[in-house]
């Protein structure tokens, strides 16, 4: 703990902040409160949802996975990227079109029953904790790493900031902070990469011949942490569809007024993602070859920390402390915008649609998403504080597995399929939300033989460690089987119908119903 | 009306068969990965999965491009046919 790093971090806190206070003063009603009034620009809301991609786990695990396993860790960085195509071309606009605050809204423009909603939002809250907790006990570890401060008092500072942004400043606030930090980390990673380069005389082959010569030709291929194709197939297939069924991915569409402003969001935040995650590959080389193997893996098993041993190896303790406030300010703003769903899912879906018929005021909305996003940030801080012993990075895969498998079947089929209805959508909700439960708890990242290498000892029943392979397709199974068997003959014309609006609003964003006869 | 469901077939079309392109190309990453083909050094020590990463990089960058033009005709196409819809007296 020196004074450049408090220096940095209270740097970070405080221009949090003063974006908090500013945002403060334009949240008053429940549109500001989820959407920021649906008030972004499009570079605006690309910078926000690079910042969501950018997670801590994508900028120090990708960087410390390539560390570690060479080309292994690098499909992370293919998959987040080709994921952009996905939401580009199928679902952004749309959800824009069809959206109003949640995924759950979206669904229910089409289906308008309870039980649509009662699940989307259920996956919603599953999704957002699982994330949450992942992040959480990074950012717990990190700042431990870093300042030295004890595991529980980070978590409670970056609980305490988390439920702060939001708060007082909604989406807003969040939308700031997240560009904030992806403009930071952006320069951050650009720098690293740099030094790096100028190492190697700013030629790639130079470095990868280095990395050949001096630690083996085993990092240029995959092999070191997958050994079969079906492990890595499954787990690209959970990154490039589970992107587009994050909930916390998918509000950002609402964020902006229309859907070509939803386009040119996700343009930008193609471009920046792309940019971003081709110098992972310089950070993670730059670690195994500068840092050493042995030094990462004496900091963190994970190589979690290479990015931040490689900011001190290139520019001493100043760039270190730099690095370490990007990466803290990372997690401040990924946990904001899951607090924010989570508290859409609670509030907005569940108590204000579902319990109280939509029926609420707009004083009324607000104080609901203020008091949902205090108690999802206390269960999670709570949460985190109990597994700080355990090794939980795998559970962002797990919600990536059920973004894929339980959200995009239904987005999709709800955008796309006439004979969709709302039988169909809850049966593949609940199956690809089931299904990836019950196989991710029996597979090797729960169940392991040696003892401290996963959460219970024993023999992992299913060998992947992400089920996608298989819990994508049952989940549109389940969606195709549920709406073709459904008895509710009635319901339907009345779907197909309803259809027909929908089909409308998503391709022109205008409500007219007798167009498209 | 006859021309908005042309255009929305039109548009689908163009998007699915999009999307299974590039996913078709995306997935045979993993697959190709851990073949011989792919294992070859390619330039100096860079080996075939580098290069054919950054071509999936490249095409996402394209096809982001192509993208954002081809909506743009969209754009146009959906107007046009609420434009018919209005002059037939719609509402």
């Amino acid at each position: 703990m020196n004074l450049v790093s408090v220096g940095f971090f209270l740097g970070i806190v405080g221009l949090t902040l003063v974006v908090t206070y500013i945002a403060a003063k334009r949240t008053s009603s429940a549109s500001d409160f989820y959407t920021a009034g649906g008030g972004l620009k499009g570079w605006q809301n690309g910078f926000a949802i690079a910042g969501d991609y950018l997670s801590a786990a994508a900028f120090l695990g990708v960087s410390g996975a390539i560390a570690l396993t060479g080309f292994d860790g690098f499909f992370f960085s293919v998959g987040y990227v080709v994921a952009n195509l996905v939401l580009l071309y199928v679902i952004a606009e749309p959800m824009r079109n069809l959206g109003r605050f949640t995924l759950a809204d979206m669904l229910t423009a089409r289906f308008n029953e309870k039980r649509v909603r009662g699940v989307a939002a259920t996956g919603t809250i599953i999704i957002v904790i699982l994330y949450m907790i992942a992040q959480l006990v990074g950012a717990g570890a990190l700042i431990k790493l870093l300042f030295g401060i004890e595991y529980w008092i980070a978590v409670l500072i970056v609980g305490v900031m988390m439920t702060t942004y939001v708060l007082f400043g909604g989406m807003t606030a969040t939308s700031w902070v997240q560009i904030i930090k992806a403009s930071l980390l952006l320069f951050g990673t650009g720098l690293l990469a740099t030094l790096v380069l100028i190492k190697f005389d700013f030629s790639l082959v130079k470095m990868f011949d280095t990395i050949s010569a001096d630690h083996g030709d085993q990092f240029l291929v995959p092999g070191l942490k997958y050994t079969s194709s079906i492990d890595s197939v499954s787990m690209m297939m959970a990154l490039v569809l589970g992107t587009s069924g994050l909930p916390h991915i998918l509000m950002r569409f609402f964020t902006v007024k229309d859907a070509k402003t939803a386009r040119s969001s996700i343009s930008w935040t193609t471009w920046i993602t792309a940019i971003f995650f081709s110098l992972t590959i310089f950070l993670g080389f730059g670690a195994m070859h500068f840092v050493g193997l042995d030094n990462i893996l004496a900091e963190s098993k994970a190589g979690n920390t290479a990015a931040p041993l490689l900011a001190n190896y290139l520019g001493g303790d100043v760039l270190m402390a730099f690095i370490g406030a990007v990466a803290f300010a990372t997690i401040l703003a990924v946990v904001s915008g899951l607090v924010l769903t989570g508290a859409s899912a609670i509030s907005h879906d569940i108590y204000g649609e579902i319990m109280k018929d939509g029926k609420l005021t707009e004083k009324q909305q607000v104080l609901a998403a203020r008091t949902g996003s205090i108690s999802i940030a206390i269960v999670s801080i709570i949460l985190a504080l109990f597994a700080q012993s355990l090794n939980v990075s795998f559970l962002v895969s797990f919600a990536f597995c059920i973004g894929a498998s339980a959200n995009l079947p239904v987005i999709l089929y709800t955008i796309y399929w006439k004979k969709f209805n709302s039988t169909g959508a809850v049966t593949a909700m609940v199956t690809g939300l089931v299904s990836c439960l019950i196989l991710g708890a029996m597979g090797p990242n729960v169940w392991s033989p040696v003892e401290g290498a996963a959460i219970f000892v024993g023999k992992p029943l299913v060998p992947l460690a992400v089920p996608a392979i298989i819990t994508i397709p049952l989940g549109f199974i389940a969606g195709y089987l549920g709406s073709v068997l459904s008895t509710n003959k009635v319901s339907q014309e009345e779907a197909e119908r309803v259809y027909k609006e929908i089909r409308v609003k998503a391709n022109t964003g205008v409500s007219v119903s007798d167009i498209s006869h | 009306m006859e021309s908005f469901n042309k255009f929305v077939k039109k548009k689908n079309t163009f998007l699915f068969s999009i999307t299974a392109g590039f996913l078709l190309l995306y997935i045979l990453l993993p697959i190709l990965a851990f073949q011989p083909v792919l294992q070859q050094k390619v330039v100096g020590s860079i080996t075939g999965v580098w290069v054919y990463s950054a071509g999936l990089f490249i095409m996402t960058i394209v096809l982001c491009t192509v993208y954002v033009k081809k909506a743009s005709s969209f754009d146009k196409a959906a107007a046009a046919v609420l434009a018919e819809y209005h002059a037939k007296g719609g509402k």
